[in-house]
């Protein structure tokens, strides 16, 4: 093995950075989540160097998956280049000294927070999703062992009741994201803060999804090819976001955009939030009607250079 | 432009570069050494060390270096560490019977076996600002006298002389008190025992506790506390190593520890007793540790058949907020980006008043 | 823990514990992963009798101190116990419901899937993992597996298993999300089946 050849990460610390112990009990934890689609099991969560909330549970997942020859791509938000997907990235290159990209397809490992990449994911590859919140029920029950119960008992009245009441109000449900679905037609899982516009791709999806808590110490998971449903109603089916408007950079029509304001008297355009689907495309030919612009093009090159000093 | 955050590597680096002269400061004022930090903010050391749950002066000093004096940043630095190191042995129950006390007092009686030992506090100075301390010259060598007579070794608990009269609650041990709850180690479980309670309390954030057992004494949960005892001093920890079979002294640590004495309890069965409330820190944390013994006793509510309607009495609200790391890290992860899920929210309220204002003009209309 | 005389005795662990582990970690994933899939575990492991090379690599990945094991006769008679108290430090139980892990060296063996520990309804991650050893892992009688991590269904033959196992299995599958989680071995490969599969025979 060529990891064993040369020490390519910090050698003060242990491969990963956690200590055997610590990922034996994780990796017990992800093969029960395995077993059981959607639920949460408590685990052992360590302290990682970053604060809680900042993708610990993430991390530790992350740091008990991956070997030496893995190669690792983190998104926050969609984009490789937000700054905490950029700490992230930095940190598994000093402590386990592994390859990173930005492209999706060739990931062995996605960490990601906020977003699912909109290129499809094949089997083999290890989604790592960041939580916050492991808990779909806590916003209308704080108490765990309150939870803990309804989950035990399937009994999931309240979430129905509270999507029924946004629909009383608006006429619509009125949650848009970490939009709760149900997982191997048992559990009430939070997909994590994705848009709901993520959530039917979670559905049979060929990769490993692994879910990571770090503050309330949950780690869940998703196997390949099982059903995960977002609720909804017969009357009131389950909707994804559609936008008017098409990437102003590459004019895709089918993904996920962020708005980006321009000025302050309503100027803005719409790109995708997944920064290298959308480079994709532009380096495929494919222009959206600000694509020529330069002050467009800016946007777009000063997450390509950043991309380049590393 | 959305630069700064798509900033990236450089303006991560650049932080990092800015964070280290901030810290410095005017470099013609000399550097702060961590063994100043150490020997003159010995205060701020003995909490990052209980909060930190690390008993390390050297390494706290340094974090509170390394994090510009703010605290709950060093009880983070120091719990980061914690996590790597390996568990060489666990020690045997410290006995704080057997302290080598620099300070004990007791609000419960006049005057107890050992004596009242003042020591060093501040409770008795006036709270005037000392410019004797911002003098250029400093303070030179202040020492105090030496007491006429040596301490008694050995201070029994007051709350033992209750225990000899029947008139407190007796402690006895847990079934599982071998292997006592560590938080470190297991995620939180309910409901919580006592050993959990306290690991929990003694990690907890001082502010949070402080607030929490000052609630009880406004009657979010009256409790009718008297400080039995609180002392501070060192104890010896002893380990005891597979290959000897017997305990061997491998050093001294300060800690503090209160003891409350609580309304009593009583029923047809039982004849009525005073019930406790323990607080115990690393380290000189007198206000922390009295809070601690408040919340404690406000905790075992249940073990007593009262209610639990107050903020202190509920185990779950107590246990899940009291950690400043945990706390701070969520708070500040609201600076992180969310945008994608403000998207999906601007998109939705656009939605809704665009249908409301359909709807009204469809109103004004009929 | 064993004396330093003993573990001369005993059989080596792994050459490398963070990279075996890591390894032998995400073959078992795969294999749970993707139920019914032959997964191979790539380690050069001289195990000792009677387990094979894979269920030792599982023993060395996932067993601690914080991990009850129980054995079945066979492996319970040899020098599978003191291996892996030496290498794992796992404390060896003798009660089925008390096992986080069992390793069933001779399915013949196998005792009732209902004696394990299914865990609780609150906590279903509480319950046993069992290692199966069968002399091998087709040519057996056919069976269709459906459920998460399957796509579509897939066809498992695993030989040799005791009459009845299946009809146990449906009993284990009835209890969901409650229930035991199984890994068949034979040699360096695994096939994983996790509670949530229905299997038809």
């Amino acid at each position: 093995m060529s990891a064993l050849e040369e020490v390519r990460w910090d050698a003060a610390y242990n491969f990963a950075y956690l200590d055997e112990q610590t990922k034996r009990m994780i990796r017990r934890a992800l093969l029960k989540a395995i077993a059981v689609p959607g639920y949460q099991v408590p685990f052992g969560g360590r302290e990682m160097p970053l604060a809680y909330g900042w993708g610990t549970g993430g991390i530790q997942v992350t740091a008990s998956v991956i070997g030496p020859d893995d190669t690792l791509k983190v998104i926050d938000q969609g984009a490789d280049d937000t700054t905490n997907a950029v700490s992230i990235r930095r940190f598994f290159s000093r402590v386990a000294g592994v390859d990173t990209t930005e492209a999706t397809e060739e990931a062995d490992i996605i960490q990601t927070r906020h977003r699912i990449p909109e290129a499809p994911l094949r089997e083999g590859q290890v989604l790592v999703y960041q939580v916050p919140q492991p808990e779909p029920l806590r916003q209308l029950e704080p108490r765990e062992t309150e939870t803990r119960k309804m989950h035990g008992y399937a009994e999931y009245g309240l979430m129905h009741v509270r999507l029924y009441e946004d629909i009383a109000r608006y006429g619509h449900i009125a949650t848009t994201y970490s939009y709760p679905v149900m997982v191997n037609g048992r559990y009430l899982m939070s997909p994590s803060p994705i848009p709901k516009f993520d959530n039917p791709k979670m559905q049979d999806n060929p990769a490993i999804q692994l879910f990571g808590a770090g503050r309330e110490k949950r780690i869940y998971a998703i196997p390949p090819y099982a059903s995960v449903k977002s609720l909804d109603f017969d009357d009131h089916p389950f909707e994804v976001q559609t936008w008017d408007e098409a990437c102003a950079l590459c004019g895709a029509q089918n993904s996920y955009l962020d708005e980006v304001v321009l000025d302050d008297r309503g100027g803005k355009m719409f790109v995708c939030s997944d920064t290298h689907f959308c480079a994709d495309r532009r380096a495929e030919g494919h222009r959206g009607e600000l694509g020529g612009d330069p002050a467009a093009l800016a946007f777009a090159r000063t997450a390509e250079e950043e991309g380049a000093d590393r | 432009m959305y630069v700064a955050v798509k900033g990236g590597e450089r303006a991560i680096l650049n932080s990092h570069e800015l964070i280290a002269e901030t810290r410095r400061g005017d470099t013609s004022v000399p550097e702060v050494s961590t063994w100043q930090i150490s020997e003159q903010l010995g205060l701020a050391v003995d909490r990052v060390m209980a909060e930190g749950s690390l008993y390390d002066r050297d390494l706290a000093a340094l974090a509170i270096k390394q994090a510009q004096g703010d605290l709950v940043e060093a009880i983070f630095l120091l719990r980061a560490y914690r996590t790597t190191l390996p568990r060489l042995a666990v020690s045997l129950p410290v006995d704080t019977a057997e302290m080598l006390v620099r300070r004990r007092v007791s609000a419960a009686y006049k005057d107890i076996p050992g004596g009242q030992v003042l020591g060093p506090t501040y409770d008795y100075t006036h709270r005037l600002l000392d410019f004797a301390l911002a003098a250029e010259e400093g303070v030179g060598d202040p020492e105090a006298p030496v007491g006429e007579t040596p301490l008694e070794e050995g201070m029994p608990h007051v709350a033992d002389i209750l225990d000899y009269e029947g008139l407190i609650e007796p402690e006895v041990p847990a079934e599982d008190a071998d292997e006592p709850f560590d938080l470190t180690r297991e995620p939180m479980s309910f409901p919580a025992d006592r050993d959990q309670r306290l690991q929990n309390l003694a990690r907890g954030d001082e502010g949070f506790v402080l607030a929490l057992g000052y609630s009880t004494q406004r009657g979010f949960g009256g409790t009718h506390p008297f400080a039995g005892e609180i002392r501070m001093g060192e104890v010896s920890i002893e380990i005891v190593p597979e290959e000897l079979g017997f305990a061997i002294d491998i050093g001294d640590v300060v800690v503090s520890e209160c003891h409350m004495i609580n309304q009593f309890e009583g029923s047809a069965e039982r004849p009525p007793q005073f019930t406790r409330g323990y607080g115990l820190s690393f380290g000189h944390n007198e206000r922390k540790v009295m809070a601690m013994a408040l919340v404690d006793r406000a905790l075992r509510a249940r073990e007593f058949g009262e209610e639990a309607r107050y903020p202190a009495e509920d185990e779950e609200f107590v246990l899940y907020h009291a950690d400043n790391v945990e706390a701070a890290g969520f708070v500040s992860h609201l600076k992180l980006p969310h945008y994608v899920d403000f998207q999906a929210e601007l998109g939705l309220i656009r939605k809704l008043r665009r249908e409301f204002e359909e709807r009204q003009q469809k109103d004004a209309a009929e | 823990m064993s004396t330093s005389h003993d573990a001369a005795l005993l059989k080596p662990g792994f050459t490398d514990a963070v990279f075996e582990a890591q390894a032998g970690f995400r073959a078992l994933l795969d294999a749970l992963a993707y139920a019914g899939r032959i997964t191979t575990l790539e380690v050069s492991l001289d195990p000792p009798a009677p387990l094979d090379p894979a269920t030792a690599a599982i023993a060395l990945t996932l067993f601690d101190f914080d991990t009850k094991v129980w054995l079945d006769a066979p492996a319970a008679a040899g020098p599978v116990p003191a291996w892996i108290r030496f290498h794992c430090g796992s404390p060896i139980v003798s009660e089925t419901h008390d096992a986080q892990f069992a390793l069933v060296a001779d399915a013949r063996h196998l005792p009732g899937l209902g004696d394990f520990d299914i865990g609780e309804d609150r906590h279903p991650d509480r319950s046993s993992t069992l290692v199966i050893q069968v002399p091998a892992l087709t040519g057996g009688s056919a069976t269709r597996w459906t459920g998460p991590g399957i796509n579509g269904s897939i066809e498992v033959a695993i030989a040799a298993l005791p009459e009845g196992f299946w009809a146990q299995w449906d009993d284990n599958h009835a209890l969901y999300p409650q229930g035991v989680d199984v890994l068949f071995v034979c040699g360096r490969q695994v096939i994983g089946l996790p509670r949530g599969v229905k299997v038809e025979v």
